[in-house]
Protein backbone atom coordinates (compact mmCIF):
# COMPACT_ATOMS: atom_id res chain seq x y z
CA UNK A 1 0.00 0.00 0.00
CA UNK A 2 2.28 2.81 -0.96
CA UNK A 3 3.18 4.73 -4.48
CA UNK A 4 4.39 1.31 -5.45
CA UNK A 5 1.55 0.01 -6.32
CA UNK A 6 0.45 2.94 -8.51
CA UNK A 7 3.07 2.56 -10.81
CA UNK A 8 1.98 -1.28 -10.65
CA UNK A 9 5.43 -2.22 -10.31
CA UNK A 10 6.98 -4.32 -7.57
CA UNK A 11 9.62 -1.99 -6.76
CA UNK A 12 12.96 -2.94 -4.48
CA UNK A 13 12.88 -1.51 -1.25
CA UNK A 14 15.58 1.02 -2.40
CA UNK A 15 13.41 1.86 -5.20
CA UNK A 16 10.55 2.75 -3.13
CA UNK A 17 12.98 4.91 -0.61
CA UNK A 18 14.31 7.05 -3.35
CA UNK A 19 10.58 7.51 -4.67
CA UNK A 20 10.00 9.04 -1.32
CA UNK A 21 12.74 11.02 -0.60
CA UNK A 22 11.82 12.86 -4.69
CA UNK A 23 8.45 12.89 -3.17
CA UNK A 24 9.32 14.42 -0.25
CA UNK A 25 11.07 16.88 -1.51
CA UNK A 26 8.58 17.83 -4.27
CA UNK A 27 5.92 18.01 -1.54
CA UNK A 28 8.25 20.53 0.14
CA UNK A 29 9.78 22.91 -2.58
CA UNK A 30 6.54 22.74 -4.73
CA UNK A 31 4.15 24.32 -2.24
CA UNK A 32 7.31 26.43 -1.12
CA UNK A 33 8.02 28.12 -4.26
CA UNK A 34 4.40 28.39 -5.54
CA UNK A 35 3.32 30.38 -2.17
CA UNK A 36 6.62 32.81 -3.10
CA UNK A 37 5.39 33.32 -6.57
CA UNK A 38 1.49 33.64 -6.45
CA UNK A 39 1.35 35.63 -3.22
CA UNK A 40 4.73 37.01 -1.73
CA UNK A 41 5.57 38.53 -5.27
CA UNK A 42 1.93 38.53 -7.10
CA UNK A 43 -0.75 39.16 -4.71
CA UNK A 44 1.08 41.47 -2.35
CA UNK A 45 2.34 43.56 -5.60
CA UNK A 46 -1.79 43.49 -6.67
CA UNK A 47 -2.79 44.76 -2.89
CA UNK A 48 -0.08 47.17 -3.04
CA UNK A 49 -1.19 48.46 -6.79
CA UNK A 50 1.99 47.27 -8.22
CA UNK A 51 3.41 44.36 -10.57
CA UNK A 52 5.87 43.02 -9.39
CA UNK A 53 8.81 40.91 -10.72
CA UNK A 54 7.71 40.78 -14.76
CA UNK A 55 10.98 40.56 -16.67
CA UNK A 56 12.07 37.07 -15.66
CA UNK A 57 10.09 34.29 -17.89
CA UNK A 58 6.42 35.08 -18.68
CA UNK A 59 4.73 37.72 -15.52
CA UNK A 60 7.92 37.28 -13.95
CA UNK A 61 7.36 33.18 -13.42
CA UNK A 62 11.14 32.72 -13.25
CA UNK A 63 12.09 35.37 -11.00
CA UNK A 64 12.33 32.75 -8.10
CA UNK A 65 15.14 30.70 -10.60
CA UNK A 66 16.96 34.10 -10.55
CA UNK A 67 16.60 34.78 -6.51
CA UNK A 68 17.87 30.87 -5.89
CA UNK A 69 21.05 32.17 -8.23
CA UNK A 70 21.57 35.16 -6.53
CA UNK A 71 21.38 33.99 -3.08
CA UNK A 72 23.69 30.70 -4.00
CA UNK A 73 26.62 32.90 -5.67
CA UNK A 74 27.08 34.91 -2.31
CA UNK A 75 29.84 34.84 -0.15
CA UNK A 76 29.17 32.63 2.41
CA UNK A 77 29.38 35.34 5.90
CA UNK A 78 29.44 34.80 9.38
CA UNK A 79 30.15 37.29 12.32
CA UNK A 80 33.36 36.66 13.85
CA UNK A 81 32.51 36.74 17.30
CA UNK A 82 29.86 33.88 15.96
CA UNK A 83 29.70 30.29 17.58
CA UNK A 84 30.22 29.06 14.09
CA UNK A 85 28.88 25.58 14.25
CA UNK A 86 25.66 25.89 16.23
CA UNK A 87 25.21 29.37 13.51
CA UNK A 88 25.83 26.64 10.85
CA UNK A 89 23.54 23.90 12.73
CA UNK A 90 20.84 26.34 12.97
CA UNK A 91 18.95 26.72 9.62
CA UNK A 92 19.28 23.11 9.03
CA UNK A 93 17.49 22.22 11.84
CA UNK A 94 14.48 24.56 10.74
CA UNK A 95 14.77 22.77 7.51
CA UNK A 96 14.97 19.31 9.01
CA UNK A 97 11.44 20.27 10.56
CA UNK A 98 9.80 20.58 7.46
CA UNK A 99 10.44 17.82 5.91
CA UNK A 100 9.64 15.75 9.32
CA UNK A 101 6.71 17.32 9.18
CA UNK A 102 5.62 16.67 5.83
CA UNK A 103 5.90 12.91 5.90
CA UNK A 104 2.49 12.28 7.50
CA UNK A 105 0.30 14.38 5.18
CA UNK A 106 -1.71 11.63 3.07
CA UNK A 107 -1.72 12.51 -0.44
CA UNK A 108 -4.14 10.30 -1.67
CA UNK A 109 -5.14 6.22 -0.82
CA UNK A 110 -2.66 5.00 -1.72
CA UNK A 111 -0.36 7.91 -2.11
CA UNK A 112 1.14 8.32 1.04
CA UNK A 113 4.49 7.81 2.94
CA UNK A 114 3.81 6.75 6.44
CA UNK A 115 0.36 5.74 7.96
CA UNK A 116 1.38 6.69 11.37
CA UNK A 117 -1.17 5.54 14.07
CA UNK A 118 -0.61 9.05 15.90
CA UNK A 119 -0.07 11.19 12.73
CA UNK A 120 -1.29 14.43 14.21
CA UNK A 121 0.17 13.93 17.06
CA UNK A 122 3.76 13.54 15.63
CA UNK A 123 3.12 16.54 13.37
CA UNK A 124 2.46 18.74 16.53
CA UNK A 125 5.52 17.35 18.12
CA UNK A 126 7.90 17.67 15.03
CA UNK A 127 6.92 21.12 14.19
CA UNK A 128 8.18 22.22 17.91
CA UNK A 129 11.32 21.32 17.10
CA UNK A 130 11.90 24.03 14.58
CA UNK A 131 12.12 26.35 17.88
CA UNK A 132 15.32 24.58 19.09
CA UNK A 133 16.82 25.98 15.46
CA UNK A 134 15.48 29.30 15.54
CA UNK A 135 16.51 29.60 19.23
CA UNK A 136 19.83 28.80 18.83
CA UNK A 137 20.44 30.90 15.57
CA UNK A 138 19.52 33.89 17.42
CA UNK A 139 21.89 33.42 19.98
CA UNK A 140 25.00 31.73 18.08
CA UNK A 141 24.78 35.05 15.47
CA UNK A 142 26.66 36.97 18.14
CA UNK A 143 24.47 39.98 18.01
CA UNK A 144 22.12 41.34 20.48
CA UNK A 145 18.85 42.16 17.65
CA UNK A 146 19.83 38.61 16.59
CA UNK A 147 19.37 36.93 20.66
CA UNK A 148 16.36 39.61 20.81
CA UNK A 149 14.43 37.90 17.60
CA UNK A 150 15.80 34.26 19.29
CA UNK A 151 14.12 35.04 22.76
CA UNK A 152 11.03 36.74 21.15
CA UNK A 153 10.19 33.50 18.95
CA UNK A 154 10.55 31.10 21.54
CA UNK A 155 8.29 32.70 23.40
CA UNK A 156 6.06 33.13 21.17
CA UNK A 157 6.16 29.91 19.68
CA UNK A 158 5.61 28.08 22.83
CA UNK A 159 2.47 30.23 23.64
CA UNK A 160 1.06 29.41 20.24
CA UNK A 161 1.63 25.50 20.52
CA UNK A 162 -0.72 25.19 22.98
CA UNK A 163 -3.86 26.35 21.23
CA UNK A 164 -2.82 24.99 18.05
CA UNK A 165 -2.36 20.86 20.04
CA UNK A 166 -5.90 22.24 21.79
CA UNK A 167 -8.29 23.02 18.74
CA UNK A 168 -6.71 19.60 17.11
CA UNK A 169 -7.96 17.61 20.22
CA UNK A 170 -11.63 18.99 18.87
CA UNK A 171 -11.40 17.18 15.41
CA UNK A 172 -9.49 14.16 17.48
CA UNK A 173 -12.46 13.72 19.58
CA UNK A 174 -15.24 13.51 16.43
CA UNK A 175 -13.22 11.51 14.37
CA UNK A 176 -11.99 9.40 17.00
CA UNK A 177 -8.42 8.77 15.77
CA UNK A 178 -5.52 10.69 15.13
CA UNK A 179 -4.43 8.98 11.84
CA UNK A 180 -4.47 11.79 9.61
CA UNK A 181 -5.13 8.95 6.66
CA UNK A 182 -8.17 8.14 8.84
CA UNK A 183 -9.35 11.75 9.75
CA UNK A 184 -9.45 12.09 6.11
CA UNK A 185 -12.09 9.26 5.47
CA UNK A 186 -14.04 10.21 8.51
CA UNK A 187 -15.26 13.31 7.05
CA UNK A 188 -16.04 12.11 3.57
CA UNK A 189 -17.34 9.23 4.39
CA UNK A 190 -19.62 10.56 6.92
CA UNK A 191 -23.03 12.67 6.20
CA UNK A 192 -24.39 15.85 7.96
CA UNK A 193 -27.86 15.10 9.14
CA UNK A 194 -28.39 12.45 6.56
CA UNK A 195 -27.38 14.51 3.66
CA UNK A 196 -24.06 13.26 2.91
CA UNK A 197 -23.42 15.36 -0.86
CA UNK A 198 -20.88 17.07 1.16
CA UNK A 199 -19.37 14.54 3.55
CA UNK A 200 -18.61 15.87 6.98
CA UNK A 201 -15.59 18.07 6.86
CA UNK A 202 -15.00 19.33 9.95
CA UNK A 203 -14.77 23.00 9.07
CA UNK A 204 -18.34 23.08 10.00
CA UNK A 205 -18.75 21.01 12.91
CA UNK A 206 -15.13 22.14 14.24
CA UNK A 207 -15.33 26.08 13.21
CA UNK A 208 -14.14 27.71 16.70
CA UNK A 209 -11.41 24.97 16.30
CA UNK A 210 -10.94 25.75 12.71
CA UNK A 211 -10.36 29.49 13.13
CA UNK A 212 -8.10 28.86 16.67
CA UNK A 213 -6.03 26.35 14.87
CA UNK A 214 -5.39 29.18 11.68
CA UNK A 215 -4.56 31.62 14.59
CA UNK A 216 -2.54 29.50 16.04
CA UNK A 217 -0.76 28.54 12.29
CA UNK A 218 -0.40 32.29 11.90
CA UNK A 219 1.41 32.71 14.86
CA UNK A 220 3.64 29.52 14.23
CA UNK A 221 5.23 30.47 10.88
CA UNK A 222 5.72 34.22 12.74
CA UNK A 223 3.66 35.88 10.11
CA UNK A 224 2.34 38.92 10.48
CA UNK A 225 0.40 40.08 12.59
CA UNK A 226 2.30 37.78 14.74
CA UNK A 227 6.14 39.00 13.34
CA UNK A 228 7.83 39.96 16.67
CA UNK A 229 10.09 38.14 16.27
CA UNK A 230 11.57 39.79 13.42
CA UNK A 231 10.01 42.33 13.71
CA UNK A 232 12.04 44.92 11.10
CA UNK A 233 11.48 48.20 12.60
CA UNK A 234 12.85 47.24 15.79
CA UNK A 235 14.76 43.67 15.58
CA UNK A 236 16.67 44.79 11.90
CA UNK A 237 15.19 40.71 10.89
CA UNK A 238 15.46 39.22 14.07
CA UNK A 239 17.06 35.83 14.21
CA UNK A 240 17.97 36.31 10.45
CA UNK A 241 19.67 39.36 11.16
CA UNK A 242 23.53 37.85 10.51
CA UNK A 243 22.33 34.78 8.06
CA UNK A 244 23.10 35.74 4.21
CA UNK A 245 23.41 33.97 0.83
CA UNK A 246 22.94 30.01 1.37
CA UNK A 247 21.83 30.09 4.84
CA UNK A 248 19.06 32.50 4.14
CA UNK A 249 17.69 30.84 1.70
CA UNK A 250 17.43 28.13 3.94
CA UNK A 251 15.48 29.61 6.38
CA UNK A 252 13.55 31.24 3.49
CA UNK A 253 12.45 28.25 2.07
CA UNK A 254 12.07 26.82 5.53
CA UNK A 255 9.34 29.37 6.48
CA UNK A 256 7.33 29.03 3.28
CA UNK A 257 7.34 25.35 2.85
CA UNK A 258 6.36 25.12 6.49
CA UNK A 259 3.57 27.94 5.80
CA UNK A 260 2.36 25.46 2.75
CA UNK A 261 3.22 22.14 5.22
CA UNK A 262 0.77 23.47 7.64
CA UNK A 263 -1.94 24.61 5.36
CA UNK A 264 -1.93 21.05 4.21
CA UNK A 265 -2.49 19.53 7.41
CA UNK A 266 -5.13 22.11 8.11
CA UNK A 267 -7.19 20.92 5.49
CA UNK A 268 -6.19 17.12 6.04
CA UNK A 269 -8.07 18.22 9.33
CA UNK A 270 -10.68 20.32 8.52
CA UNK A 271 -11.46 20.49 4.95
CA UNK A 272 -11.46 16.95 4.11
CA UNK A 273 -7.77 16.35 2.57
CA UNK A 274 -7.48 14.52 -0.57
CA UNK A 275 -10.48 13.38 -0.64
CA UNK A 276 -14.40 14.27 -2.46
CA UNK A 277 -16.69 13.35 -0.46
CA UNK A 278 -17.52 9.59 -0.92
CA UNK A 279 -21.32 9.42 -1.68
CA UNK A 280 -20.08 11.23 -5.71
CA UNK A 281 -18.97 7.88 -6.41
CA UNK A 282 -20.42 5.49 -4.46
CA UNK A 283 -17.69 4.66 -2.19
CA UNK A 284 -17.83 2.97 0.76
CA UNK A 285 -14.61 2.34 2.34
CA UNK A 286 -10.98 3.25 1.43
CA UNK A 287 -10.48 -0.18 -1.13
CA UNK A 288 -13.31 0.89 -2.69
CA UNK A 289 -11.19 4.52 -3.68
CA UNK A 290 -11.04 3.82 -7.47
CA UNK A 291 -6.87 4.22 -7.77
CA UNK A 292 -7.39 7.77 -10.29
CA UNK A 293 -8.03 9.40 -6.71
CA UNK A 294 -4.11 8.90 -6.44
CA UNK A 295 -2.93 11.39 -9.12
CA UNK A 296 -6.01 13.37 -8.70
CA UNK A 297 -6.01 13.35 -4.45
CA UNK A 298 -2.41 15.12 -4.76
CA UNK A 299 -4.10 17.96 -7.01
CA UNK A 300 -7.19 18.30 -4.56
CA UNK A 301 -5.30 18.57 -1.42
CA UNK A 302 -2.94 21.19 -3.24
CA UNK A 303 -5.76 23.36 -4.31
CA UNK A 304 -7.39 23.67 -0.79
CA UNK A 305 -3.76 23.63 0.54
CA UNK A 306 -3.48 27.54 -1.48
CA UNK A 307 -7.07 28.20 -0.56
CA UNK A 308 -5.50 28.41 2.60
CA UNK A 309 -2.47 29.85 2.39
CA UNK A 310 -4.28 32.72 0.26
CA UNK A 311 -6.08 32.88 3.79
CA UNK A 312 -2.50 33.44 5.75
CA UNK A 313 -0.97 35.81 2.91
CA UNK A 314 -4.35 38.13 3.20
CA UNK A 315 -4.23 38.36 6.68
CA UNK A 316 -0.53 38.79 6.50
CA UNK A 317 -0.71 42.00 3.82
CA UNK A 318 -3.76 43.09 5.80
CA UNK A 319 -2.74 43.33 9.65
CA UNK A 320 -0.52 45.78 11.35
CA UNK A 321 1.83 44.02 13.89
CA UNK A 322 0.86 42.86 17.78
CA UNK A 323 2.59 44.65 20.72
CA UNK A 324 4.66 41.45 22.81
CA UNK A 325 2.37 41.43 25.54
CA UNK A 326 -1.08 41.71 23.64
CA UNK A 327 0.66 38.50 21.22
CA UNK A 328 1.07 36.62 24.63
CA UNK A 329 -1.91 37.60 26.44
CA UNK A 330 -4.37 36.57 23.33
CA UNK A 331 -2.66 33.47 23.01
CA UNK A 332 -2.89 32.69 27.19
CA UNK A 333 -6.48 34.74 27.89
CA UNK A 334 -8.38 34.56 24.68
CA UNK A 335 -7.12 31.03 22.30
CA UNK A 336 -6.26 28.64 25.11
CA UNK A 337 -9.39 29.65 26.80
CA UNK A 338 -12.04 29.08 23.65
CA UNK A 339 -10.29 26.07 22.37
CA UNK A 340 -10.67 24.61 26.14
CA UNK A 341 -14.51 25.38 25.91
CA UNK A 342 -14.58 23.94 22.41
CA UNK A 343 -13.18 20.76 23.63
CA UNK A 344 -15.88 20.33 26.45
CA UNK A 345 -18.58 21.10 24.27
CA UNK A 346 -17.10 18.92 21.34
CA UNK A 347 -16.66 15.60 23.98
CA UNK A 348 -20.41 16.19 25.60
CA UNK A 349 -22.00 16.19 22.12
CA UNK A 350 -19.78 12.80 20.62
CA UNK A 351 -21.01 11.43 24.01
CA UNK A 352 -24.67 12.67 23.28
CA UNK A 353 -24.79 11.66 19.77
CA UNK B 1 24.34 -17.71 13.68
CA UNK B 2 21.90 -16.10 16.15
CA UNK B 3 18.84 -18.03 17.84
CA UNK B 4 15.71 -17.57 16.20
CA UNK B 5 14.23 -15.04 18.82
CA UNK B 6 17.07 -12.94 18.79
CA UNK B 7 16.18 -9.48 17.32
CA UNK B 8 18.78 -8.92 15.33
CA UNK B 9 18.46 -5.48 13.37
CA UNK B 10 16.74 -4.06 16.70
CA UNK B 11 19.87 -4.60 18.61
CA UNK B 12 22.23 -3.27 16.38
CA UNK B 13 19.77 -0.14 16.08
CA UNK B 14 20.49 0.09 20.25
CA UNK B 15 23.89 -0.26 19.95
CA UNK B 16 23.72 2.22 17.73
CA UNK B 17 21.66 4.92 19.35
CA UNK B 18 23.28 3.87 22.69
CA UNK B 19 26.30 4.78 21.73
CA UNK B 20 24.99 8.06 20.49
CA UNK B 21 23.43 8.48 23.82
CA UNK B 22 26.33 7.73 25.78
CA UNK B 23 28.80 10.33 24.25
CA UNK B 24 26.07 12.97 23.82
CA UNK B 25 25.56 12.70 28.04
CA UNK B 26 29.09 12.71 29.04
CA UNK B 27 29.20 15.73 26.58
CA UNK B 28 26.60 17.15 28.34
CA UNK B 29 29.09 17.51 32.09
CA UNK B 30 32.32 17.82 29.98
CA UNK B 31 31.56 21.06 27.30
CA UNK B 32 32.68 23.76 28.52
CA UNK B 33 29.44 25.78 27.87
CA UNK B 34 26.17 26.09 28.73
CA UNK B 35 24.25 26.36 25.95
CA UNK B 36 26.54 23.29 23.90
CA UNK B 37 25.92 21.21 27.30
CA UNK B 38 21.89 21.92 26.83
CA UNK B 39 22.40 20.69 23.08
CA UNK B 40 23.77 17.42 23.91
CA UNK B 41 21.44 17.01 26.13
CA UNK B 42 18.78 17.35 23.15
CA UNK B 43 21.27 14.98 21.54
CA UNK B 44 20.30 12.21 24.59
CA UNK B 45 16.51 12.96 24.76
CA UNK B 46 16.31 12.22 21.01
CA UNK B 47 18.09 9.18 21.20
CA UNK B 48 15.82 8.18 23.96
CA UNK B 49 12.54 8.90 21.51
CA UNK B 50 14.43 6.63 18.91
CA UNK B 51 14.53 4.24 21.57
CA UNK B 52 11.17 4.53 22.17
CA UNK B 53 10.47 3.48 18.34
CA UNK B 54 12.47 0.52 18.42
CA UNK B 55 10.42 -0.43 21.28
CA UNK B 56 7.56 -0.04 19.16
CA UNK B 57 5.74 2.85 21.68
CA UNK B 58 4.91 5.20 19.09
CA UNK B 59 3.11 7.13 21.16
CA UNK B 60 5.57 7.46 24.02
CA UNK B 61 8.54 8.51 21.29
CA UNK B 62 6.39 11.32 20.05
CA UNK B 63 5.49 12.23 23.66
CA UNK B 64 9.33 12.66 24.34
CA UNK B 65 9.69 15.00 21.55
CA UNK B 66 7.17 17.48 22.21
CA UNK B 67 7.54 17.29 25.94
CA UNK B 68 11.33 17.28 26.61
CA UNK B 69 12.85 18.82 23.19
CA UNK B 70 9.77 20.92 22.08
CA UNK B 71 9.35 22.22 25.29
CA UNK B 72 11.60 21.60 27.91
CA UNK B 73 14.51 21.98 26.73
CA UNK B 74 13.01 24.76 25.01
CA UNK B 75 12.78 26.95 28.45
CA UNK B 76 16.13 25.37 29.30
CA UNK B 77 18.17 27.00 26.59
CA UNK B 78 15.63 30.32 26.85
CA UNK B 79 16.21 30.56 30.62
CA UNK B 80 20.20 30.32 30.08
CA UNK B 81 19.97 32.65 26.68
CA UNK B 82 17.93 35.41 29.04
CA UNK B 83 20.74 34.83 31.55
CA UNK B 84 24.27 34.22 31.49
CA UNK B 85 25.11 31.77 28.46
CA UNK B 86 27.76 33.63 26.44
CA UNK B 87 29.46 32.90 22.98
CA UNK B 88 33.06 30.43 23.90
CA UNK B 89 34.38 28.72 26.51
CA UNK B 90 34.15 29.40 29.94
CA UNK B 91 36.25 28.26 32.84
CA UNK B 92 33.61 28.20 36.01
CA UNK B 93 31.17 26.10 35.22
CA UNK B 94 32.50 23.61 37.52
CA UNK B 95 32.23 23.97 41.26
CA UNK B 96 35.07 21.83 43.38
CA UNK B 97 32.42 19.55 44.51
CA UNK B 98 31.73 18.02 40.88
CA UNK B 99 33.41 14.54 41.99
CA UNK B 100 30.67 14.13 44.10
CA UNK B 101 28.13 13.69 41.13
CA UNK B 102 30.25 10.51 40.32
CA UNK B 103 28.89 8.60 42.75
CA UNK B 104 25.08 9.77 43.13
CA UNK B 105 25.24 8.59 39.14
CA UNK B 106 26.29 4.86 39.59
CA UNK B 107 23.89 4.64 42.57
CA UNK B 108 21.10 6.26 40.63
CA UNK B 109 22.12 3.72 37.59
CA UNK B 110 22.68 0.47 40.20
CA UNK B 111 19.02 1.60 41.59
CA UNK B 112 17.60 1.97 38.09
CA UNK B 113 19.26 -1.78 36.79
CA UNK B 114 17.83 -3.36 39.65
CA UNK B 115 14.87 -2.07 40.10
CA UNK B 116 14.32 -2.80 36.05
CA UNK B 117 15.69 -6.40 36.36
CA UNK B 118 13.67 -7.41 39.21
CA UNK B 119 10.55 -6.20 37.28
CA UNK B 120 10.78 -7.26 33.85
CA UNK B 121 14.38 -9.62 33.90
CA UNK B 122 12.85 -12.29 32.76
CA UNK B 123 10.56 -10.88 30.13
CA UNK B 124 11.08 -10.52 26.34
CA UNK B 125 9.94 -8.82 23.50
CA UNK B 126 8.09 -11.14 21.57
CA UNK B 127 9.52 -10.43 17.77
CA UNK B 128 6.18 -9.55 16.46
CA UNK B 129 5.12 -7.06 18.83
CA UNK B 130 2.82 -4.76 17.51
CA UNK B 131 2.84 -1.08 17.71
CA UNK B 132 0.61 -0.34 20.71
CA UNK B 133 -2.21 2.24 20.13
CA UNK B 134 -2.62 5.38 21.77
CA UNK B 135 -6.05 3.93 22.47
CA UNK B 136 -4.52 0.84 24.35
CA UNK B 137 -2.47 3.52 26.38
CA UNK B 138 -5.21 6.12 27.40
CA UNK B 139 -7.52 2.70 28.46
CA UNK B 140 -4.75 1.73 30.99
CA UNK B 141 -4.57 5.82 31.82
CA UNK B 142 -8.12 6.04 32.63
CA UNK B 143 -8.11 2.20 33.75
CA UNK B 144 -5.75 1.06 36.09
CA UNK B 145 -3.48 3.76 36.28
CA UNK B 146 -6.14 6.81 36.90
CA UNK B 147 -5.15 7.28 40.85
CA UNK B 148 -1.42 7.54 39.82
CA UNK B 149 -2.19 10.25 36.93
CA UNK B 150 -4.36 12.14 39.56
CA UNK B 151 -1.56 12.03 41.97
CA UNK B 152 0.83 13.26 39.23
CA UNK B 153 -1.32 16.03 37.92
CA UNK B 154 -1.66 17.03 41.81
CA UNK B 155 1.74 17.25 41.75
CA UNK B 156 2.23 19.46 38.52
CA UNK B 157 -0.62 21.89 40.56
CA UNK B 158 1.30 22.53 42.87
CA UNK B 159 4.78 23.03 41.18
CA UNK B 160 3.24 25.71 38.86
CA UNK B 161 1.19 26.98 42.01
CA UNK B 162 4.64 27.51 43.77
CA UNK B 163 6.17 29.21 40.57
CA UNK B 164 3.76 31.63 40.58
CA UNK B 165 3.67 32.08 44.46
CA UNK B 166 8.23 32.33 44.28
CA UNK B 167 7.69 35.24 40.72
CA UNK B 168 5.24 37.28 41.97
CA UNK B 169 6.75 40.20 44.07
CA UNK B 170 3.76 42.04 45.64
Amino acid sequence: MNLATLLSADLPYWAQSLLRVLGGLVAVLLPAGTVVYLFLFKMMSFMQSRLGPMEAGPQGSMQLFAEVGKWLQKEDIYPARADKFIFKLAPLIVLASTFLLVVVVPFGPDALFTNFEAGVFYALAVSSVSVLGILIAGWASANKYSLLGGLRAAGQLIAYELPMVLAVVGVVIQAGTMNLQQIVLAQNADSMFGFSGLGNPYVITQFVGFIVFMIAVQAELTQTPFDMPIAESELVSGYMTEYSGFRFLIFFIGEFATAGVFSMIASVLFLGGWAVPFSWFGWTTIDSIDNWMNIVGPLILFTKMIVIVFFIMWVRFSFPRFREDQLQKFAWKVLIPVSLANIMVTAILKVAF
Amino acid sequence: MFASDVLVAQNIGFAILATIMVIGALRVVTTSNVVHAALWLVVVLAGAAAQYVLLAAEFVAITQVLVYIGAVMVLFLFGTMLTRARIGAESDLNNKNWFLGIPVAVALFVAMAIALDSGFGSQKMPADSAVATTQEISDQIFGPYLLPFWALSFVLLAAVVGAIVLARRD
